[in-house]
């Protein structure tokens, strides 16, 4: 099994760089007027079945409480390799989080998905707060979220 | 050291403290006020599979539940795009409330924990602990110490309002500030990483999910096998996601649990890690601990109490301490001076000579006795000026000269000079100043000049002493001192009680009246009293409080003596000018022990202003010497009204000039059994009057402690025996 993954990555490695076109995309979260503690986000995407595939953003810094973000947590195996270089500072109640993060071109229009795990200190923890579908045609749109999401836009 | 140690952060941290310290009190209630409105299950009761069976049939799209270390059980829920959370009765399974926490908590919570500062404000908090921390520790060591060791950690303490108030609210409440500081400091340790708290270790999901329907979730044999007081958390599946699996956590250990097979799987005990910071945790926060949360409340509400008192003893302190102009360090002075002193006053002559040698071009620095160190180095010379206080002992700024002296050493060959204050009406007249020249000896001093001294603060002896000095140096040296005197207040004779002239010891008690307002003072402080055309204040200890609204002194009139002749001789309406010398050692302690009181003549004043003052009845006994009871019995007919209101509890008095006349000494002598068995209920002794009777009362003392091993020495150095002697 090791030997497969090893196998696998080595072979990335050295595909990726010539065929695999990469561009920026703005992640921007607006956040309702909840009543409080700042809120720890996961944005990450998903296949069409909600199969973790790879992290856009965290927010939060204390690892310790990334166990509430639940599904990306076990999808990603909270490993510090899945979120390196893409994360910062927990979002406060009705703040907006903007970010510019790398995404490759061949997840787009390919049914995946954008997800967003939220979760607050003694408050609830909530799974797949927004989920939208990774389109062209999708960008742009703001999507709303259930929980501790007002809004949510991606603009490829 | 010890003190600056306590009183430097102290100031520092006041404000800092205070706020943690008032945020933790008000979040110590939350615990007990959860606890309150929550259901108990006993042990065994209630499993988690019957929980979520219940909770099923009152809710649906059930996401979460939580139960809280207060027991409070919280259910999440997502009904037709509609979330929730309730709190549910662990019995029923029904709603009881919506759960909401409470806001104000939550902003207590930032106070107490970060200052709504972020990350960097839970390094302020955490400095705020390791503060307390500190204050603890330090208050702690320099309490021990002034009752004379950890053994007497307990005893009643005596001081000034502050003094007393800051000490007592302190013991009370130390165990409470060093589990909260202690607690405190690990929590921001977690925070910041530098210690683990286990929490990293997260069971991996399941490989393999069995096939199948999902069961029942009453029916899955994990939940059965969990009790509900066990339960932290269960999540429940992804209605959308047949692969996915409950989660549960547990007191002990976390893992999922498959919803078809209703097996446990990739289940992770808690490591020790966890576990220890789970029971920090508890013990900082009282979550589910709420009988400990409370009194830790009340523990961290004493600390605004201890900070204001704290800095106002500070301030009294500093405001206290000799202001010396031109103080060089210790390290760069040529010369150094050293002063023991009990109320200053040797201070003024300090500071006299200071100037004097500034003046002469000489780098001086002034310390306190104790402050005594190593650091002399370019020292040529050493002046030791100091008092004597009670029978030979140091005054307090000198009371570990001697040690440190031993402990430091001196620098071969100093020349160094003691130069003794006090008053040859006393037997031991400058008994100390003799220890220290010959301590100075031993260590090596060579000596500048013969011990000298100075009687009642004489101002001629002084510039002598200064001329003397001036020839050894080869200097001209002027030493002009005019004794400070402290603000005195203008007070008008009002009453007049004569005792005792028939048996020549004719004793006035006076009472006056302020011509303005009476100055603050306690029964036992002393009064300095100006005769007119004296520079010298006299000393009378006081037998009224100022909430007596006068103040009271009892005066003998003694041959020759300027003070008690002018003040026998007062008319009514005549004015004296006075100031309060604090004396807050001698005063009874708190506390509900019994107290001994023994005084012979005009001993009595002070004792009677304590029992006049006994308003809580504690136990007094007096014991008191006078010569006759037709003619000097002081205060009779006040104490025989206090015996019947029981502020006094026994008077023993002995007459001298009778039949068959007794001392007071002879008293406690016949009464050895009543006092053994009050000393044994930790009575402590109060002894006010002439040196020759308190030498009297000590040796009779001992005779009658003896039997149970104790002597007044122990007593005194457990602060348990006090004098007033004059």
């Amino acid at each position: 099994m090791k030997k497969i993954i090893a196998a696998s990555c080595l072979a990335g490695a050295v595909a990726l760089p010539g065929l695999v076109q990469a561009r920026e995309v703005t992640l921007t979260t607006q956040l309702k007027d909840y009543s409080g503690n700042d809120a720890y986000l996961a944005i990450y995407v998903t296949d069409a079945t909600g199969q973790y595939q790879k992290t856009l953003w965290v927010a939060g810094k204390k690892a310790k409480y990334y166990r509430h973000l639940a599904d990306w947590a076990r999808g990603s195996g909270m490993n510090p390799s899945e979120f390196d270089g893409v994360s910062g500072a927990s979002v406060g109640s009705g703040r907006t989080l903007k970010v510019s993060v790398e995404l490759a071109d061949t997840l787009i229009d390919a049914g995946y998905q954008i997800r967003i795990d939220s979760a607050v200190e003694d408050k609830r923890d909530a799974r797949a707060d927004v989920s939208v579908p990774l389109t062209s045609k999708g960008a742009g749109k703001p999507a709303t979220g259930s929980t501790y999401v007002e809004s949510f836009t991606y603009d490829l | 050291m010890l003190r600056q140690f306590h009183s430097l952060p102290g100031l520092i941290a006041a404000l800092l403290v205070m706020l943690l310290a008032i945020s933790g009190a008000m979040l110590s209630v939350d615990p007990a006020l959860e606890r309150l409105h929550s259901t108990s299950t006993a042990a065994g009761q209630v499993n988690v599979s019957q929980l979520a069976g219940r909770v099923a049939s009152h809710f649906q799209g059930v996401e979460q539940i939580q139960r809280t270390a207060s027991g409070t059980v919280i259910v999440y829920y997502n009904q037709d795009g509609q979330a929730g959370a309730e709190k549910v009765d662990p019995l029923t399974g029904q709603g009881l409330a919506p759960y909401e926490p409470s806001a104000f908590s939550r902003w207590m919570k930032d106070l107490h924990r970060s200052l709504f500062l972020g990350t960097p404000g839970h390094g302020v908090s955490g400095v705020g602990a390791l503060l307390m921390l500190m204050l603890s520790v330090s208050g702690a060591l320099l309490l021990a110490r002034r009752l004379g060791g950890w053994r007497n950690l307990l005893r009643p303490l005596r001081g000034s309002f502050s003094q007393r108030w800051h000490a007592e609210v302190g013991r009370l409440a130390l165990l409470g500030l060093l589990l909260s500081a202690l607690s405190g400091l690990y929590m921001c340790a977690t925070t910041f990483g530098f210690i683990a708290d286990g929490s990293q270790n997260e069971p991996t999901f399941p490989a393999h999910v069995s096939a199948g329907p999902a069961l029942p979730v009453a029916n899955l044999k994990a939940l059965q096998a969990t009790d509900l007081n066990d339960l932290r958390e269960l999540v429940y599946p992804n209605p959308n996601n047949p692969q996915d699996m409950f989660s549960l956590r547990t007191a002990q250990g976390d893992g999922y649990v498959d919803q078809a097979s209703g097996t446990l799987l990739s289940y992770q005990a808690h490591d020790s890690m966890r576990n220890v910071y789970e029971l920090i945790y508890q013990l900082h926060t009282g979550e589910g601990l709420w009988w400990l949360g409370l009194p830790l409340g009340l523990c961290a509400l004493c600390v605004p109490l201890m900070s204001v008192t704290g800095i106002l003893l500070w301030w009294r302190r500093r405001k206290a301490a000799p202001n010396i102009r031109e103080n060089c360090t210790a390290q760069s002075a040529d010369s150094v001076i050293l002063v023991g002193s009990e109320n200053n006053s040797t201070w003024g002559f300090a500071n006299t000579l200071h100037d004097a040698l500034h003046q002469a071009g000489h780098r001086v620095h002034s310390a306190a006795m104790n402050q005594y160190t190593s650091e002399y180095g370019n020292a040529q010379r050493v002046f030791i000026l100091t008092a004597t206080h009670g029978d030979g002992d140091a005054p307090a700024s000198a009371s570990q000269f001697l040690a440190r002296l031993t402990r430091v050493g001196l620098k071969p060959g100093l020349p160094f000079a003691v130069l003794g204050l006090g008053d040859r009406q006393f037997a031991q007249f400058c008994q100390y100043a003799h220890q220290v020249q010959d301590a100075m000896l031993q260590a090596g001093g060579s000596p500048l000049l013969e011990l000298e001294t100075v009687n009642r603060q004489s101002a001629q002896e002084f510039a002598r002493w200064g001329r003397a000095l001036g020839k050894v140096l080869g200097q001209d040296l002027t030493l002009v001192h005019t004794p400070e005197q402290p603000r005195t207040h203008q007070l008008i004779l009002m009453e007049r009680i004569a005792y005792g002239e028939q048996v020549n010891a004719p004793t006035h008690v006076l009472r006056f009246k302020a011509a303005s307002e009476l100055p603050e003072f306690l029964a036992g402080d002393l009064a300095g009293i100006l005769p007119p055309g004296s520079a010298i204040p006299r000393f009378y200890s006081l037998a009224s409080s100022s909430q007596d609204g006068v103040l009271e002194i009892c005066v003998r009139k003694h041959e020759g003596g300027v003070c008690s002749q002018f003040l026998h001789n007062l008319d009514i309406g005549a004015s004296i000018e006075a100031f309060i010398q604090p004396n807050p050692q001698f005063r009874p302690a708190s506390g509900a022990h019994p107290v001994i009181l023994i005084g012979a003549g005009t001993g009595i004043g002070p004792l009677t202003g304590f029992i006049r003052n006994n308003k809580a009845r504690h136990p007094m006994h007096l014991y008191w010497g006078g010569r006759n009871p037709a003619s000097d019995f002081l205060y009779e007919s006040e104490l025989k009204r206090y015996l019947a209101d029981q502020r006094l509890t026994a008077l023993r008095a002995a007459f001298s000039q009778v039949m068959g006349g007794s001392y007071v000494q002879d008293r406690l002598i016949s009464d050895a059994l009543v006092l053994r068995r009050l000393i044994e209920k930790g009575a402590q002794v109060l002894v006010c009057g002439g040196r020759e009777m308190a030498k009297g009362v000590m040796q009779a003392l001992d005779e009658v402690l003896a039997p149970i091993n104790l002597s007044v020495l122990t007593l005194k150095a457990q602060g348990r025996y006090r004098e007033d002697v004059y």
